[in-house]
C-alpha cells in the first residue's frame, strides 16, 4: 500500500480551508447587485387562501419586489414533482397532488411558501414579509397518518381520496399465510419509527442570478446533486433549458438526504431574479429549516414473525403506514417502498415475506429520504422483532440470530434483493468480543449495587447501497438512471484533474478520490484535484446519497482511469520502443517490466500533448470519460452492540459503550470510513434517545428549534468502538460496499434493545427520553 | 430582529435616564433578550447596555455576607475563589448555566430580572433568602420573583446587586431539559441559621417556588434519608412535551434528595 | 446607525451599521470574514463562536455595537501568522471535521477551553464544555480526540516557553 494510496489513513486535503474559515458555502457567495429574499409562509396547517394583499409590503423601505404564486403560474413555472412512480397493488398509479412552489389557492402545512419578498437587506425583506396581508379560511388539519384515512378526515389533495397516495405490496401473501399456519411461535409487535428532522448544520440556501444580456441563469444552492437539480428545474419546472442554466453546489454543510431534493426556494429565487432584475439570495433560518426541510422516517408498523419449534424463521408479515406529509417530495415514494420493504429479510433466511405499505398525506412537512432512508425503518422492525423473540423464547439473542443467518451467497430473498457477499457471523463475533458480551452479567450486578439498571442490546443490520442499477430501478418506477460519471484529465505536466458527478458535503471525496489516482499512477495526491459540484465543469452526474459515491462514483473513476492507463501505456511503449503489454506503472514512472528502461509519468504526459512522437493514428492529449452503471446493489452489513445504564429515579439513560462491527467491503481511507460510522451512530442514537418531530393536533410544529428538538451533543454520547471485518463486494471493480448510512441504520434498535433489557419492559417508544423511560419503568412497577 | 436604537450606559444614573425613552429595555449579557429579539419575539425600541458599568461588576465577601454585582457574569460567579469558599453551591449553580460562551456574557442581574421559570438563579436567591438591591430600594427575594417572567421591578428600575448571608450548608441539583438545557427541575437546598429552605425552579406553573413538603421533611433532620417517601404534589406543576407534571413532581423529590446529600458531603 | 470600531485579528477596523446588526453579520458582511457561521436562531449551535477580549462568545448573540471597542479574534486570525494553530492542526490530524460548517466555532470553543484549562483536559470535561457547539457529522468522537491532543500539545508548548523564560 502506497502511503497515499488505497487503504491509507490520509489526512484530508480539503481540511485546510475549513479549519481556517476559508470554506465557501452558499451564504458566503456575493454577486454584484445581490439582494435578499424572505418567504411569507403559511402559519396554518390547512387553509384556503382567500386574498393576498401585497400593497403595504411593496411600500416598505428597501423593497424591490413582492411576488406571488399566481404570477409564478402565469410565467409557466411548473409544479414540484415526485420522481419515482409507485403503483398500488390494484395496479393504479400513485395519486400525486399538485405542489406549487408558491401556494396560491390552498396551504397544506405550516411553512408552506406563499409569497417571496426581495429587498435591499435581509432585515428589510423580513420586515416587509410581515406586512404582506393574506386572508386565510382555516380548514381542519390532520397530522397523524393513521387518522388521515378515517372517514371525515380533512381531504388534503383532491387527487388522493382519503389521503391515500398508494397501497402497495411486495412479497407473496399466500406463501406467507401458509408459513404462519405452520408456525410453532408467532411474535407480534406494533412499532413506531419516530419522525426526525435532518438538521444539516448549514441551513438550506439559494442564490439565483439571471443574466439578462446572456439570457442565462446561475443558481448556487445547497445541493447533494446539482446536476439532478438542473435536470429537474429544466425539464419539469420550466425555469430554463439546461444549456441556459448553471447549478453550482459549492461547499455544502452536510446533507443527510435533506439536500437531495429540489425545493421551492431555489427555483423561486431564480425566477424572482428574472422578475426583479437583481440576483436574489435566500438563506433559511433554523426554524424555517425545521418547518420546511424534508423530514425523515414517520412509520407506524404492525409486524408479525413466524417461527418453527426450533426457532427458525418461517415467515414475516408487515403492515406499514408511511406519513409522507403534505406534498410528495422528490423521492418520497421510493423511501417507504423499495428502500424499505426490500430489506425486510434482514440478515436472515426467511422463506416467505409479505409487506404492505400505505403512503398517506397529512398536514405536515413533506417526508423523504433521511440518512438510511427506509433501511433504518426496516432494520428497526427486524431487530426489535428478533430481540423480542429471543426474550419470549428465553434464548440468547445472539444465538437466535446466528441460527437464522444467511450463510451462503448469492442469496435471493423473497423481496427482490439478491445478497452478493457477506459474513454476518464474523461481525457478530467481532462485536461480542469487543463489547465483552460474556462479562455483561458481572457488570449488571455491579451496576445494581449502585442502584442503576444495566442493559445490553444488539442489532444485526443489512442495507442495500451503491444505488443503483439503472435498468432495475427504472423497472421499479424510478424516473432517472442511477449511474455515475467521471472524467480524468491528465495535464501536460502530469498533474491530474478528476471530474466527478458525485458531490462531497463532508464525505472527503477530494482526498479518497485522489487516493485512487495515487494508487494507480503514483502521482502524489497534492497533484490530483477533484472537481465537482458545478454543472458547467462536470457534464452530468447523479450526486451523492444512498452510500453511492464509493461504490458507484469511484467505480466510474476507475473506468476512466483504465482508459487513461491504456493510452498512457501505449504512449510509453512507443517512446520506449517496447511492447505495450510489457509496460508497468511503478513509483511515478512507466517502465518496461524486468528492465531499467522507463519514462517518468510527467514525460509521458508531456509527450501526449506535444504530440511530436505518438503512435501512428493516435489523437493527441490524455483525457478520458466514463459512465459506470452498477450491476447490483451492494450490501453492507454488520453488528452493533449497545450497553446502557438507566437511572430508575430519573429515567436517564447513559450509554456506557457502543460497539460497531461493520462489513463495508474494501476500504479506501479507514480514517474517513470510521468518521462516517461515528456520525451515523450519533444520528442513530439521536433517533433512539433524543430526537423527535412533534406536531400538535392543529398542525403546529412544537419542535421547531433547538430549544425543543434535542440534537445529540458531545455530552450525550460516548466514544465509539468501531471495527470492520470485510468481505469484498463482487459487483464493482473496487470491491466497495459503502459506509455512509450504516451507523444510522444499525444503531437505533441496539439502543432500544439495551434499554428495554435494562428496565425489563419491552414497551418503549422513541425517542427514549428520560421522561419516556421513567414512565415505562413506572408502568412495569405498577403491574 | 426589528430595528432598535442601542445606547451604552456609562453609569447606573445614566442608564436610568436612558431607559425612560420609548419602549426601552435594559441589556446586560443579552443571552436571553437578544435571542428573543432575533426571533422577533421581543421588539424594544431602545437597548440600554449595562455591561460596561464597572460599579455593577464583581463579588464581595465579608464574613458571611456575600454581595454580587448585577453585571457579574456567570463565568465570574462560577470561578470566584472567595465565593467558592463562602457558598460553593452558588458557584456550582453558575457553572451549570448555558454553555461556556453563554457564561462569558450572561449576568446574574439579567437572569433574575428576566425571571425565566426555568432559570437557575431564582431558585438560589429564593432559598438563600437573598436581597435584591436596585437603584431605588432593596427587595427580599420572596417579594421579588412574581410568576412567569414577572418581578416586582418597576419601570426603569435597575438591579444593581444581590446580597445574602452564606448558609452553613447548601447545594443545587439540576435536571436539564434535554433540548434547551434549561432546568426541567432545579432544586436549591440551604440550611442556615433560620432553618432549611428549599426552592424549586423549572417546574412551577407560576415560576420559582419553595417546596413546603420537602422543607417540612428536612426541618426535623437535614438528611437525604428524611426525604424517603416524601411526595411532592403534581398540582401546579408545568406539563409539556418534555415532562409531565407527574414526572416533574418525581424529579423534585429526587433532585432534593441528591442536593441534600451533596450539601452534607 | 452606530459607528463601530474594533480590532479584529490584529487589524483596527471601523464602519457604520444599523444598531440591530449582529456581530456575526458585521464580521461576515462588512468585513468579509465568512468563517464564522450561523447555524441556528436560538444561540445554541455555536457555529459563530469568536473570541471577544479573550473570551469565547457567540457572535450571533451580541450586537456589533456592543462589541465596539473590543479586541476580536475570529477563525481567520486564530493562527496569527502561523500556518495553523495547534487546535486547527489537531482537527485535521484527527479527522475532527467533515462538512466543515460547525468547525470554525468548534475550534474557537476548543481553543478557549484549552486556554482555561492549562492543567489539562479529560474526555468528560471536553464533552461537558462542548455543550454549546453542535456538530451533525462527526458524532463528536474525533472532535474530542482532537481537542485532547491539542491540549497536550499546547501544554507542552507552554511548558517549553516557561522553561525558555526561566
Amino acid at each position: 500500500m502506497a502511503i497515499e494510496g488505497v487503504g491509507a489513513r490520509v489526512a484530508r486535503k480539503e481540511d485546510k480551508r475549513f479549519i481556517t474559515g476559508a470554506g465557501r458555502y452558499v451564504d458566503d457567495m456575493v454577486v454584484p447587485g445581490m439582494k435578499h429574499a424572505a418567504f411569507v409562509r403559511s402559519p396554518h396547517a390547512h387553509a384556503q387562501i382567500k386574498k393576498i394583499d401585497v400593497k403595504k409590503a411593496q411600500a416598505m423601505p428597501g423593497v424591490i419586489g413582492v411576488l406571488t404564486g399566481k404570477e409564478l403560474k402565469a410565467d409557466g413555472i411548473g409544479n414540484l414533482i415526485c420522481g419515482w412512480m409507485i403503483h398500488s397493488k390494484d395496479g393504479s398509479p400513485m395519486k400525486m397532488g399538485a405542489w406549487s412552489p408558491l401556494a396560491f389557492d390552498k396551504v397544506r402545512y405550516v411553512g408552506d411558501a406563499v409569497v417571496i419578498v426581495v429587498a435591499e437587506t435581509k432585515g428589510q425583506a423580513r420586515d416587509a414579509a410581515e406586512a404582506v396581508e393574506i386572508t386565510y379560511k382555516e380548514l381542519k388539519a390532520v397530522v397523524d397518518a393513521s387518522k388521515a384515512m378515517d372517514k371525515g378526515a380533512p381531504q388534503i389533495h383532491p387527487e388522493a381520496e382519503n389521503n391515500l397516495i398508494f397501497d402497495w405490496d411486495i412479497g407473496n401473501a399466500d406463501d406467507t399465510a401458509a408459513a404462519f399456519k405452520k408456525a410453532a411461535h408467532v411474535v407480534k409487535m406494533d412499532i413506531i419509527n419516530n419522525r426526525l428532522v435532518p438538521n444539516a448544520m448549514e441551513p438550506r440556501a439559494a442564490l439565483g442570478h439571471y443574466d439578462k444580456a446572456e439570457d442565462h441563469y446561475t443558481c448556487w444552492t445547497t445541493s447533494q446533486n446539482p446536476h439532478v437539480a438542473r435536470l429537474v428545474m429544466s425539464a419539469f419546472y420550466n425555469v430554463a433549458p439546461e444549456n441556459k442554466l448553471r447549478v453550482i453546489a459549492p461547499d455544502v454543510g452536510g446533507g443527510f438526504g435533506s439536500k437531495i431534493y429540489i425545493y421551492p426556494e431555489e427555483l423561486v429565487c431564480l425566477w424572482a431574479s428574472k422578475k426583479t432584475g437583481v440576483p436574489v439570495k435566500w438563506v433559511a433560518d433554523r426554524t424555517e429549516s425545521f418547518l420546511t426541510d424534508a423530514h425523515g422516517r414517520d412509520h407506524h408498523t404492525h409486524a408479525e414473525m413466524a417461527f418453527d419449534k426450533d426457532h427458525k424463521i418461517l415467515g414475516l408479515k408487515v403492515e406499514t403506514q408511511a406519513n409522507l406529509g403534505a406534498y410528495m417530495s422528490l423521492f418520497s415514494s421510493a423511501t417507504p417502498t423499495y428502500l424499505y420493504a426490500t430489506l425486510l429479510s434482514g440478515q436472515y433466511n426467511i422463506p416467505a415475506i409479505h409487506a404492505n405499505v400505505k403512503a398517506i398525506y397529512t398536514n405536515t412537512a413533506p417526508v423523504d429520504a433521511y440518512r438510511g432512508a427506509g433501511r433504518p425503518e426496516a432494520t428497526f422492525v427486524m431487530e426489535r422483532l428478533m430481540e423480542t423473540a429471543a426474550r419470549q423464547f428465553g434464548v440468547s439473542p445472539a444465538e437466535l440470530r446466528r441460527k437464522n443467518f444467511v450463510t451462503s451467497f448469492p442469496h435471493q430473498t423473497p423481496v427482490i434483493m439478491c445478497y452478493d457477499a457477506g459474513d454476518y457471523a464474523a461481525s457478530l463475533d467481532a462485536a461480542m468480543k469487543a463489547s465483552d458480551y460474556a462479562g455483561f452479567a458481572k457488570r449488571k450486578a455491579a451496576a445494581a449495587k449502585k442502584g442503576l439498571l444495566r442493559g445490553i442490546g444488539m442489532s444485526c443490520y443489512i442495507e442495500a447501497c451503491g444505488i443503483a442499477p439503472s435498468a432495475a430501478v427504472g423497472s421499479l418506477g424510478a424516473g432517472v438512471g442511477l449511474w455515475e460519471s467521471a472524467e480524468v484529465r491528465v495535464n501536460a505536466v502530469g498533474t491530474i484533474e478528476v471530474l466527478t458527478g458525485s458531490h462531497s458535503h463532508g464525505q472527503g471525496h477530494e482526498t479518497t478520490f485522489a487516493q485512487l489516482v495515487n494508487e494507480r499512477f503514483g502521482v502524489p495526491i497534492d497533484s490530483v484535484s477533484i472537481v465537482h459540484g458545478d454543472t458547467d465543469k462536470v457534464q452530468m452526474g447523479m450526486g451523492t446519497y444512498g452510500s453511492r459515491s464509493g461504490a458507484v462514483g469511484m467505480s466510474a473513476i476507475v473506468k476512466a482511469l483504465d482508459k487513461v492507463e491504456a493510452k498512457a501505456k501505449k504512449i510509453a511503449a512507443h517512446l520506449l520502443e517496447a511492447d505495450e503489454g510489457d509496460i508497468i506503472i511503478e513509483n511515478g514512472a512507466l517502465k518496461v517490466a524486468g528492465t531499467d528502461k522507463n519514462v517518468p509519468w510527467f514525460q509521458m504526459a508531456l509527450a501526449a500533448y506535444t504530440a511530436h512522437n505518438l503512435p501512428g493514428g493516435m489523437e493527441p492529449g490524455l483525457k478520458e470519460t466514463a459512465f459506470y452503471d452498477p450491476s447490483n446493489f451492494t450490501f453492507p452489513a454488520g453488528c452493533y452492540i449497545c450497553e446502557v445504564e438507566v437511572d430508575p429515579e430519573t429515567g436517564t439513560t447513559e450509554i456506557i459503550q457502543f460497539v460497531a462491527a461493520d462489513d463495508f467491503g474494501n476500504i479506501i481511507n479507514p480514517m474517513i470510513v470510521e468518521g462516517q460510522v461515528h456520525g451515523g451512530i450519533a444520528q442513530g442514537i439521536g433517533q433512539a434517545l433524543l430526537e423527535g418531530a412533534h406536531y400538535d393536533d392543529s398542525g403546529q410544529l412544537l419542535t421547531a428549534s433547538y430549544m425543543d428538538y434535542t440534537m445529540p451533543r458531545a455530552g450525550d454520547l460516548p466514544s465509539f468502538k468501531v471495527s470492520t471485518s470485510n468481505t469484498p463486494c463482487p459487483g464493482n471493480p473496487l470491491g466497495i460496499k459503502g459506509c455512509g448510512e450504516a451507523g444510522a441504520i444499525g444503531s437505533p434498535p441496539a439502543v432500544i434493545n439495551a434499554i428495554t433489557d435494562a428496565i425489563g419492559s419491552n414497551d418503549l417508544g422513541m425517542p427514549a427520553s428520560p421522561s419516556t423511560v421513567w414512565a415505562a419503568i413506572r408502568a412495569v412497577t405498577k403491574h | 430582529m426589528y430595528s432598535v436604537n442601542y445606547h451604552r450606559a456609562a453609569s447606573v444614573a445614566d442608564a436610568a435616564k436612558l431607559v425612560k425613552s420609548g419602549d426601552a429595555k435594559l441589556l446586560s449579557g443579552g443571552m436571553t433578550l437578544i435571542p428573543a429579539m432575533k426571533t422577533r419575539l421581543a421588539a424594544p425600541s431602545d437597548l440600554v447596555d449595562l455591561s460596561r458599568i464597572r460599579d455593577l461588576q464583581g463579588i464581595k465577601v465579608s464574613g458571611k455576607t456575600v454581595t454580587i454585582g448585577a453585571a457579574t457574569t456567570h463565568f465570574d460567579v462560577a470561578n470566584d475563589d472567595k465565593l467558592r469558599k463562602a457558598c460553593p453551591a452558588l458557584a456550582h449553580l453558575a457553572s451549570l448555566i448555558g454553555d461556556p460562551a453563554v457564561r462569558h456574557k450572561g449576568t446574574i442581574g439579567g437572569s433574575i430580572a428576566n425571571n425565566d421559570p426555568a432559570a437557575d438563579y431564582p431558585a438560589a436567591l429564593l432559598a438563600l433568602g437573598a436581597t435584591i438591591i436596585t437603584n431605588k430600594r432593596e427587595i427580599p427575594a420572596d417579594k421579588f420573583f412574581k410568576g412567569l417572567f414577572e418581578t416586582s421591578l418597576k419601570d426603569g428600575e435597575i438591579v444593581t446587586a444581590v446580597t445574602f448571608t452564606a448558609p452553613a450548608k447548601a447545594a443545587y441539583e439540576k435536571f436539564r431539559n434535554p433540548a434547551s438545557r434549561y432546568a426541567i427541575v432545579g432544586v436549591f437546598v440551604a440550611k442556615g441559621k433560620d432553618g432549611v429552605s428549599v426552592a424549586v425552579t423549572g417546574a412551577g406553573d407560576d415560576g420559582v417556588f419553595r417546596s413546603k413538603e420537602i422543607e417540612a421533611a428536612l426541618a426535623k433532620n437535614f438528611d437525604a434519608a428524611s426525604l424517603a417517601g416524601v411526595k411532592v404534589p403534581a398540582k401546579n406543576l408545568m406539563s409539556d412535551i418534555h415532562a409531565s407534571s407527574d414526572y416533574r413532581a418525581n424529579l423534585i423529590a429526587v433532585m432534593a434528595k441528591r442536593a441534600v446529600a451533596a450539601a452534607n458531603a | 446607525m452606530s459607528d463601530i470600531s474594533f480590532v479584529v485579528n490584529g487589524r483596527r477596523v471601523s464602519g457604520a451599521a444599523e444598531d440591530r446588526t449582529l456581530l456575526v453579520h458585521f464580521l461576515r458582511e462588512n468585513l468579509g470574514l465568512t468563517g464564522s457561521h450561523v447555524g441556528c436562531d436560538t444561540s445554541q449551535c455555536g457555529a459563530c463562536v469568536v473570541h471577544v477580549d479573550g473570551k469565547a462568545v457567540k457572535s450571533c448573540t451580541m450586537l456589533a455595537a456592543q462589541a465596539s471597542g473590543s479586541t476580536i479574534v475570529t477563525i481567520e486570525g486564530l493562527a496569527n501568522g502561523a500556518d495553523l494553530h495547534p487546535v486547527q492542526a489537531a482537527f485535521k490530524e484527527h479527522h475532527g471535521l467533515q462538512c466543515g460548517f460547525c468547525t470554525p466555532g468548534m475550534i474557537m470553543t476548543a481553543t478557549d477551553m484549552i486556554n482555561r484549562h492549562p492543567e489539562g483536559l479529560d474526555e468528560a470535561t471536553v464533552r461537558a464544555e462542548l455543550e454549546g457547539n453542535i456538530c451533525r457529522c462527526t458524532g463528536y468522537h474525533n472532535i474530542v480526540k482532537a481537542i485532547l491532543a491539542a491540549s497536550k500539545t499546547m501544554s507542552k508548548v507552554s511548558k517549553g516557553k516557561a522553561k525558555q523564560a526561566a
